[in-house]
């Protein structure tokens, strides 16, 4: 039991209490940037990191991840009670959480929501727990070439797990990874893509992409939108809550489909978008009262949040122990790894074990200080977007053109993420997908490092790609993502061709 | 909004989906293109000590160029018949009158530093898009600049970009 023994050591590193008030603070920030449209997990820990540079890394990642997880719980508010999903993730909680708001059931759907979080959350940091430290050791023995194709497995898990168009995710993660090539070449020392600019030498940094992307592109489509809040008024006394508290073990089954999905998706970087889509379609296939959902069940609200929390959170295990984050947010975490000069990676939990235990430990702190401040905090939350769209628009403007600027202290970023907010609006609007073109921004580098240097190893030969049991299984499974639209069309094809002649659904 | 009230979705004025698909498309083709002309400049074969440095960013131009195509093979000739509005000429101009003032936002950063622009804009924006009286205009509008201007150059100790007026109280 030596994973216990060094979370123990984690809660003494977590424990002091100048941790425990970065904690709060970092919850509190993240159910704000939850709550307000514009800001979301990824661009609110990629504004707020800067602020974190002089701080302890342990305290600092602490306070981010907090960050994380309030505005993991934050979507779920304005889910409920506006019928906005503050964060993508949280579409899913609409279909059922906000009719129960307006049968005024509101106090009952939070609770739901938020204790299903909770729950989704703690399996999948247990999951972490035990998990993290073996593949961290398994990992150890990766060459260059193993993880070469651990990358290629994430992107091509993109393309099929995701659903959008296979053509518009390459062509995402392709942008991404030829930005990331811009700059200075650090193995040749040659200049790439600056075209005598002086400026782009130091290429695009994937933060100011994230608060252009995630921040000003979604400040655009909420104007589009008209925005006017009109949400239900919410009251949670304990009395609620603790009659929700007794319902809510009925739903077991569904709580544990969902944590499993959402742990699935977010090791495999699906998100948790598509996770909680899929755990609410499921749950509504197996329920009893599957026809009723979308009227306000309780097990509609249960099914969606197990699934996002739970995929949030496991998405910092392939963070943590192969450099590789399942999620935009986690991607912004690892860059904070690096800023802070630690990388991360199977040797992350052989040369920094305090840190780890001590991220780890704040995990399970961090998610029971998060649901005791939701659960007595909504009503000032839910005051806070009553204040008028043409308010926290242009304040929400600055926030990001500050945290453009204060990465680099570079002007120029701030016209860039200007750029980058008008693609994300366009991207958005043509589904082609954002986080994998983030993803590849951050990893860009390592892939192509990792990839040069096994290349190196085999002198040019591609088949070093295959030429061991480890490697070709992991390419192998990689490439079955890559075409498992292609494969899912084909047998869709079959099954349909014998049943029925000629197909009433038009090809998609 | 109200004169569109009796018009169905189908018939707005906008610009079509297809049209900014094509435009997008060819403008990541576009890119992929400079890649792949940029890598192969600096050299993206076999070197005698291992791969240039254009050697991997050419196969990721070399992709970007496939997807685009395959994205404008794909709507050139088997998108939906009919035109569909990407964004109404309404909406556009909504998204415009944020976006616009941002831009001016961003310039007048350069010029007068961080705070004063965003007092400003703030201030331009409420007035514009929320009709306030000016009597919520002015707080709100310098609250929010002193609150950043506390938090980061007086706490956090982080320097933001300070213009003439920063420099007339010691900054």
């Amino acid at each position: 039991m030596d994973e216990i023994n060094s979370l123990m050591h984690g809660f003494a590193v977590a424990l002091t209490y100048q941790n425990l008030m970065f904690m709060f603070i970092g919850i509190l920030l993240g159910v704000l940037i939850g709550v307000l449209p514009g800001l979301g997990g990824a661009n609110g820990v990629a504004i707020l990191l800067p602020l974190t540079f002089t701080m302890p890394p342990t305290s600092a990642i602490i306070m981010l991840s907090c960050i994380y997880w309030g505005a993991l719980f934050g979507g779920a508010i304005t889910s409920i009670l506006f019928n906005i999903p503050g964060e993508p993730w949280s579409v899913a909680t609409t279909f059922d959480g906000h009719p129960m708001a307006k049968n005024g059931r509101a106090g009952e759907a939070l609770t739901a929501a938020f204790t299903s979080s909770f729950v989704g959350a703690l399996i999948a940091v247990i999951m972490i727990t035990f998990l993290a430290p073996l593949v961290a050791k398994f990992s150890l023995q990766f060459g260059p070439p193993e993880f070469f194709a651990v990358q290629l497995l994430t992107f091509c898990s993109f393309v099929g797990l995701g659903k959008g168009h296979p053509a518009k995710t390459i062509a995402a993660m392709m942008l991404g990874f030829a930005l990331a090539a811009v700059g200075l070449d650090t193995v040749t020392g040659t200049l790439r893509m600056t075209f005598g600019t002086s400026e782009l030498l130091r290429g695009f940094d994937f933060l100011i992409a994230v608060i252009g992307l995630f921040g000003i592109g979604e400040i655009l489509l909420t104007m589009e939108e008209g925005l006017a809040f009109k949400g239900v008024h919410a009251r949670i006394n304990p009395r609620v809550v603790w009659q929700t508290w007794k319902q809510l073990p009925k739903y077991w089954l569904t709580a544990l489909r969902g944590t499993l999905i959402g742990c699935w998706m977010g090791i495999t970087p699906g998100g948790a978008t598509p996770a909680s889509f899929m755990s609410y379609g499921i749950a509504k296939r197996f329920s009893k009262d599957g026809e009723k959902f979308g009227t306000g069940q309780i097990e509609g609200v249960v099914a969606p949040e197990t699934a996002a929390h739970a995929a949030g959170t496991s998405a910092l295990l392939p963070m943590l122990t192969l450099g590789i984050p399942g999620s935009p947010t986690a991607a912004v975490l690892l860059g904070g790894l690096l800023i802070w000069g630690l990388q991360p990676g199977p040797l992350l939990f052989v040369e920094q074990k305090d840190f780890v235990w001590g991220l780890i430990a704040s995990m399970y702190l961090g998610n029971i200080v998060g649901l005791i401040v939701v659960l007595t905090t909504v009503p000032w939350w839910a005051a806070i977007l009553r204040v008028p769209f043409s308010i926290i628009a242009p304040i929400i403007v600055v926030v990001c053109a500050i945290g453009a600027y204060t990465v680099h202290n570079a002007m120029l970023d701030v016209a860039l993420m200007l750029m980058f907010g008008v693609i994300g609006y366009l991207f958005k609007k043509l589904d082609y997908p954002l986080a994998p073109m983030v993803l590849a921004l951050v990893l860009g580098d390592m892939a192509e490092s990792s990839f040069r240097q096994s290349m190196l190893l085999s002198r040019g030969e591609v088949s070093i790609f295959w030429s061991n049991g480890l490697v070709g299984s992991i390419c192998g499974l990689a490439m079955l993502m890559l075409f498992w639209p292609v494969i899912t069309k084909l047998l869709h094809k079959l099954r349909s061709g014998n049943n029925d002649l000629n197909g009433q659904r038009p090809v998609e | 909004m109200h004169d569109n009230d009796h018009v169905t979705n189908g018939s707005q004025r906008g610009v079509s989906t297809k049209m900014v698909e094509i435009a997008v498309a060819a403008g990541i083709l576009l890119l992929g293109l400079v890649v792949m002309i940029d890598s192969s400049r600096v050299g993206s074969s076999w070197a005698d000590d291992g791969p240039q440095a254009g050697y991997f960013p050419f196969y990721v131009g070399l992709i970007l160029c496939f997807a685009s195509i395959w994205t404008l093979w794909r709507t050139l000739f088997f998108a939906k018949t009919g035109v569909v509005v990407f964004v109404s000429h309404e909406k556009l101009r909504l998204v415009l009158s944020v976006f616009i003032p941002s831009m001016i936002y961003v310039g007048a950063i350069y010029f007068i530093g961080i705070y004063v622009a965003s007092a400003l804009f703030i201030g331009a924006f409420m007035y514009w898009h929320g009709r306030f009286p000016w009597v919520k205009i002015v707080p709100v509008s310098l609250l929010v600049p002193v609150s950043v201007f506390l938090l980061f150059e007086i706490w956090f100790l982080v320097p933001l970009p300070k213009g003439p007026f920063e420099a007339l109280i010691g900054y």
